[in-house]
């Protein structure tokens, strides 16, 4: 049995809930006192769970993973035999590598920012404005320049990867780092191809297109 | 700096600057600082660990209440803070879920908790579900003795009332609004028949527009961990979040044609009424030219 040490308001913790969704993966969900416990940077959490102090962690049947975009990696190749998320392809492989990088970029800048204004962590907003308004672009531009080329998703193909996935939660949640999403019309359009996926699930921030 | 309203509601009112908990290592040496009405206060505890404050140097009168630290910023005497008894009551469980930022009004966010009817298109498959939209009349008053609003014999349909909830159940509210910007809510133990678990709203405002949100749980509850009961608060608050901060305008209108209610938003009228006769100005919209 898989369990998620995750935060219900963490966009990295939601990434790993939306694939494992997609993969109809059945995992325990322990919740972790983020805030205002800050129980991920609590002693026991640090030295059981993960020495970074960070969110989310994944053990499945004692194999412990951190980082989100190393867990997606992990449970693309684990539990996805068919390849649809993690495809063996050399070329897309090398490109969804690039936008799991940049999903930490999304973390740095429209996480911080995020975290500043709804839980008061302290924060160089300037600078996290910058850096997300950077990565914004790039994802934009990237999608468009896709889309000329018959493909709405990061890594290119049919059907989204786990580079989708990866840059998802912080596109999406922009609004709440306050930077607006209404100059990047390609990214918006994809993130309303994500929204409506069949089988999409929402997190607190990112609207369920259902409702 | 000075307060940014003088508006006696606010200056008169006991405001919460966040949990207590947050003094614990804080000494007149190493001072919290926090911010309440457009100004910066500075929060320590002595080595009795009472709370003090001070804005502009000046000393501000401050207690510890309820989990929380409450602040009286204006120049009278300080009235009497709310009752809360349950607080005290032996058994309860009490969760402290930490304060949301939030970019709007604190009016606009105590009458969202205040509101039922947004429950089954913003908190669908917990706190409510299509096709169970139906707000049953419930009744609205004024209490003389202390001024609070309550509402009750409210009820709807919850799939998932709270997380402990297994099964849907049609939940009872009572809703109590003690100042402008602090309310609580009284709904049926899932646990207990004949108890109600209580979830404390206090909102600290920062200015007009922007505020601190903090909740806290006085619940008759001995299965689920703390962090747990969290998660499920956080879960509802963060689906409010985006509605409340899209709501234009930001400041909440007390009258005049923008904002029309129905008989479901009995509660909403009856809080916007009692903030006009109170002559509350702060995180109220004004009319161009009126």
């Amino acid at each position: 049995m898989i369990r998620l040490y995750d935060y219900e308001l963490s966009g990295n913790c939601y990434k790993l809930r939306l694939l494992l969704h997609w993969l109809a993966v059945t995992y325990e969900r322990i919740a972790v006192d983020f805030h205002p416990g800050r129980a991920h940077k609590s002693a026991w959490f640090m030295q059981n769970i993960n020495p970074q102090g960070q969110l989310p962690v994944l053990d499945d049947d004692g194999f412990v993973l951190r980082d989100a975009q190393a867990c997606l990696v992990y449970l693309a190749s684990r539990y996805d035999p068919a390849g649809h998320w993690y495809p063996d392809d050399a070329q897309t492989r090398g490109r969804i590598q690039l936008w799991l990088a940049t999903a930490d970029d999304l973390t740095r800048g429209i996480s911080a920012a995020r975290l500043h204004y709804s839980f008061g962590y302290p924060a160089d907003i300037a600078a996290c404005e910058r850096q997300g308004h950077a990565t914004l672009r790039l994802l934009d531009d990237t999608l468009a320049e896709n889309h000329c080329h018959g493909t709405r998703w990061l890594a290119g193909g049919a059907a989204p990867s786990i580079a989708d996935i990866a840059c998802f939660p912080y596109a999406a949640l922009a609004g709440e780092a306050r930077l607006d999403l209404r100059r990047y019309p390609a990214l918006q359009a994809w993130i309303g191809a994500m929204r409506h996926r069949p089988g999409f699930i929402a997190m607190p921030g990112i609207i369920d297109p259902a409702l | 700096m000075p307060f940014c309203t003088a508006d006696p509601n606010l200056r008169n009112d006991w405001l919460t600057v966040g949990a207590a908990s947050q003094l614990r290592a804080a000494p007149a040496a190493h001072p919290v600082p926090a911010r309440l009405l457009g100004n910066d206060l500075l929060l320590w505890q002595n080595d009795a660990a009472a709370p003090h404050c001070s804005a502009d140097g000046r000393a501000l009168p401050i207690i510890s209440r309820y989990g929380y630290l409450w602040v009286h910023t204006g120049d009278g005497p300080a009235p009497a803070l709310f009752e809360l008894p349950e607080f005290a009551q032996p058994g309860r469980r009490i969760v402290d879920c930490g304060g949301i930022g939030v970019a709007t009004s604190g009016l606009r966010v105590v009458e969202n908790f205040l509101d039922m009817a947004h429950f089954p298109y913003v908190h669908t498959g917990t706190l409510g579900k299509v096709p169970h939209t139906e707000v049953a009349p419930y009744r609205t008053a004024v209490d003389a003795a202390s001024g609070e609003i309550w509402a009750t014999e409210c009820h709807f349909f919850q799939p998932r009332a709270s997380a402990s909830a297994g099964d849907g159940i049609d939940a009872h509210y009572r809703y109590r609004v003690m100042q402008p910007f602090t309310a609580a809510l009284y709904k049926t133990c899932p646990n207990r028949a004949g108890e109600w678990d209580v979830i404390g709203l206090f909102v600290q405002p920062l200015d007009d527009e922007q505020v601190i949100a903090h909740v806290l749980l006085v619940y008759d509850e001995d299965v689920l961990l703390d962090a747990e009961m969290i998660a499920f608060q956080h879960m509802i608050f963060g689906q409010d979040k985006p509605i409340l901060e899209s709501q234009r305008p930001r400041r909440l209108p007390l009258s005049g044609p923008l904002e029309a209610h129905m008989r479901c938003d009995l509660t909403s009228s009856t809080y916007r009424r009692w903030l006009r006769q109170r002559g509350v100005t702060f995180g109220v919209h004004r009319e161009p030219g009126a």
